[in-house]
């Protein structure tokens, strides 16, 4: 639908995407628009897929985003940027974090991850962010994905200053200052293009 | 008037609220379980969690009864066990209004099927609404408990997946509107269900269900959206933002109230469109009784399973559909797995070595079926592991049968078949998996822990004494951390003449406040065996070497490796650093 916004955010259960989406539609409600999100629960909790969509406009009917409908996918990890691609425009942005969970199939064995999984997504226009090592620079490892949805906000149309506002409403108080230092980083981050080291 | 973003949960609870319920009641499942984890935070709301739904559901029927508004909440096939009282509370009505809230779950995203619940209200004779999303969600509640003191009868709320896990805006006025409790009066001829007053009340609720007939007709539930006129789409529940998305120009019944099923507005709405067409999920249900409205609809190529999208709908009304980028082949799957720590982890590992028969049940433990540890052979229903051993043993299939299920399945329907094994002679050995928690759903309570859902203490079930009390003549706990120990047991359990019931007993990974210091790999004295990697540990896996590799970062030092390692390659490491996210 014209003139709504579908962002997609992917990872692995645990890594903090559902309050990273809770941010995201917090802010684009404070901004006006119309807002819708959908997640999934259950047995995606322990260590498997998960996937949140928002999607916000002037109007937005669905809370889901179907293939080739995203304009930013924003992957916690780099086999779910994989798994979740077929949802992104092929004029969409693409967002990774460099880390990669093996899976439990790969763990034992039993399967592997490609080899050249971070080569497809580069040819693709991901934009990677090393979330982690900039959680830690920032001062708190468990803001790893502040980091990322600082990196999401560099291509949203949002003030700073709803940003900051949500973020704080939604994060432990003593973790306030170092998840907005993380959102800056993954922002800035994003903003040059591309940190692959 | 505030303007709050709410998940359809969140705004079921919000109603239920405001209109003033006395009493939440329900059992934990996904997508149902937040409603009731929301409504005790409101004051004024008595809120518990009960065993099982049809237990709920009868707690409720006592506080309709009694004269105070109650809601009823559980996931789609909780409505199975909660059907019984259902289909009488139709014929006595109510008191105070009874509410049931039921969470469907189209795509299977955390279920063990896909029933469509909106088949009950047809089956039991009871009103059902949908909402299509949090705000509908919010106001229906509060007109179900209108509609069932008004009607005198029990009222379906129908939600799914996307409807109770979605959020958007919803205004709230941040006020109780409720009726106020109405008189307990004594009056046996409509709550005492004996034949002679059940065949009266059969006749009474056929004139209800008239009179909700022509309320559904025209109370404004069931909205007519009239656009391009060659088109009109009879849509209900979710489908409803996926037509709406896919379809803009299109004409629109959206079907609020299924049952009773609103016949002459969908005949007003046929006669001022061109052609007709259904868009449901999990259907056909809604084109069955357009049908029978005596509306022809238009063949449409949905799919009987699944969720309806906006691509979806495109493609079944023949549009194109957007593409997006290349699939990436070869990507290893990310099934859920049992977390670092996990104590079930120790006890399938011990089955694994019985060469049993393992029928298993509904929780975290199920993830227990899954490869490398693949030792449960069967997942059907709550409570169906220890009545499907039973059955098994009776036939016997050369090996010991062993139940396997977890604390709060136990409570919710696994003791019945207990007393059903021991009556009746069986010989198998049932494991209770204690971890203190309903874990799958998110921790809640239950019996076994004795928590409850506001955080009072409660009466905590003695297992011990309750298997000896069901007629086990083998009662035995142990701690499933201690590998050896779990095996001994499991063996003693099935070598045993008579039933045996196992307790294995050891808090949920994810409720210990404090983790141990992680363990690594000795790599000169790791064998490569891969005894470890059987686990299926998270933290666990083979370096390029062959050899076991632990990653510090997840380890939580539960030192079940260390048991199943010959080579005692596995050893204490130092703390780990405060670096990364934990894969949990």
């Amino acid at each position: 639908m014209s003139g709504v916004t579908t962002v997609v955010l992917a990872g692995v259960g645990g890594q903090g995407t559902i309050l990273a989406g809770d941010v995201l539609a917090k802010v684009a409600m404070a901004e006006g628009f119309d807002v819708r999100l959908s997640e999934v629960h259950g047995m995606a909790q322990r260590g498997g897929s998960v996937v949140t969509f928002v999607r916000f406009g002037e109007c937005v009917e669905s809370p889901v985003a179907d293939p080739g409908t995203a304009d930013h996918l924003i992957a916690f990890e780099v086999i779910e940027a994989a798994r979740q691609l077929p949802l992104l425009r092929p004029d969409g942005r693409l967002v990774v974090n460099q880390r990669v969970v093996p899976p439990l199939p790969v763990l034992t064995g039993a399967a592997a991850v490609p080899g050249d999984l971070e080569a497809a997504l580069a040819a693709q226009g991901a934009i990677f962010i090393d979330a982690d090592a900039l959680a830690c620079e920032a001062g708190s490892s468990k803001s790893a994905n502040i980091v990322l949805v600082g990196a999401a906000s560099a291509g949203l149309p949002f003030s700073e200053a709803t940003w900051a506002e949500a973020i704080a409403a939604r994060v432990p108080p003593a973790t306030v200052e170092a998840n907005l230092r993380a959102f800056q980083l993954g922002k800035e981050a994003c903003l040059r293009g591309a940190c692959r080291s | 008037m505030a303007r709050v973003l709410m998940s359809g949960n969140e705004a079921v609870a919000r109603g239920a609220w405001e209109a003033g319920v006395a009493v939440g009641v329900g059992y934990p499942g996904t997508p149902s379980t937040e409603v009731l984890e929301n409504l005790v935070r409101y004051e004024g709301v008595r809120c518990e969690w009960a065993p099982n739904e049809k237990v709920a559901a009868e707690v409720a029927a006592g506080v309709s009864f009694a004269g105070e508004r109650t809601l009823v909440t559980m996931k789609h096939v909780g409505l199975n066990v909660a059907a019984d009282p259902l289909f009488t509370l139709a014929y006595t009505g109510v008191n105070g209004g009874y509410v049931l809230f039921v969470a469907d779950d189209p795509g299977m995203h955390s279920s063990q099927n896909e029933q469509d619940s909106r088949r009950y209200a047809v089956a039991a004779k009871v009103p059902m609404l949908e909402p299509s999303d949090p705000a509908e969600a919010l106001e229906m509640t509060r007109a179900a408990f209108e509609i069932s003191e008004r009607f005198d009868v029990p009222v379906l709320v129908r939600s799914t997946t996307r409807v109770s896990h979605s959020k958007a805006a919803v205004e709230v006025d941040g006020e109780r509107h409720g009726s106020g409790p109405r008189p307990y009066v004594k009056d046996p001829a409509k709550w005492v269900m004996v034949p002679a007053n059940a065949r009266r009340k059969r006749v009474d609720l056929e004139e209800r269900l008239g009179r909700l007939s022509a309320y559904s007709e025209q109370s404004g539930l069931n909205r007519i959206e009239m656009r391009d006129r060659s088109l009109g789409i009879v849509v209900d529940g979710a489908a409803y933002r996926a037509v709406r998305e896919a379809l803009p120009e299109a004409s629109v019944l959206k079907v609020g109230m299924v049952h009773p099923f609103p016949a002459q507005t969908v005949r007003a709405f046929a006669e001022q469109v061109e052609t007709v067409a259904v868009v449901e999920e999990i259907g056909p249900f809604l084109r069955d009784l357009v049908a029978l409205a005596g509306v022809t609809p238009a063949p449409v190529d949905l799919p009987q399973w699944g969720e309806v999208t906006p691509s979806v709908v495109r493609r079944a009304f023949g549009l194109d559909v957007p593409e997006g980028r290349p699939s990436v082949d070869g990507l290893p799957d990310r099934p859920p797995l049992m977390c670092p720590g996990c104590p079930h982890r120790g006890v399938f590992w011990a089955l694994k070595r019985l060469n049993a028969v393992i029928t298993g049940d509904i929780g975290c433990y199920t993830l227990g079926a899954a490869p490398p540890l693949a030792a449960m052979d069967s997942c059907i229903c709550m409570g169906a592991s220890v009545s499907m051993a039973h059955g098994a043993a009776l036939v016997g299939p050369g090996r010991p049968v062993v139940g396997v299920i977890g604390d709060s399945t136990f409570a919710h329907s696994g003791i019945a078949g207990l007393v059903h094994m021991t009556y009746n002679g069986g010989t198998g050995t049932v494991v209770v998996l204690d971890n203190r928690t309903t874990a799958m759903t998110g921790h809640q309570g239950n019996p076994v822990s004795g928590v409850t859902i506001s955080g009072a203490p409660g009466h905590e079930l003695d297992l011990e004494a309750l298997a000896h009390a069901c007629g086990a003549s083998w009662v035995q706990v142990v701690d499933p951390f201690d590998m050896s120990a779990t095996l001994d047991a499991l063996k003693a359990a099935v070598e045993h003449q008579g039933v045996s019931v196992l307790i294995a007993k050891a808090p949920c990974a994810l409720l210990q406040k404090s983790s141990k210091d992680p363990v690594a790999v000795d790599e000169e004295l790791c064998a490569a065996c891969g005894a470890c990697i059987q686990l299926g540990c998270p933290a666990i896996s083979r370096a390029d070497s062959g050899k076991a590799l632990i990653d510090a970062m997840i380890c939580v030092g539960c030192g079940q490796c260390v048991q199943v390692c010959r080579f005692g390659a596995i050893v204490p490491a130092g703390p780990a650093c405060d670096v990364g996210g934990r894969a949990r």
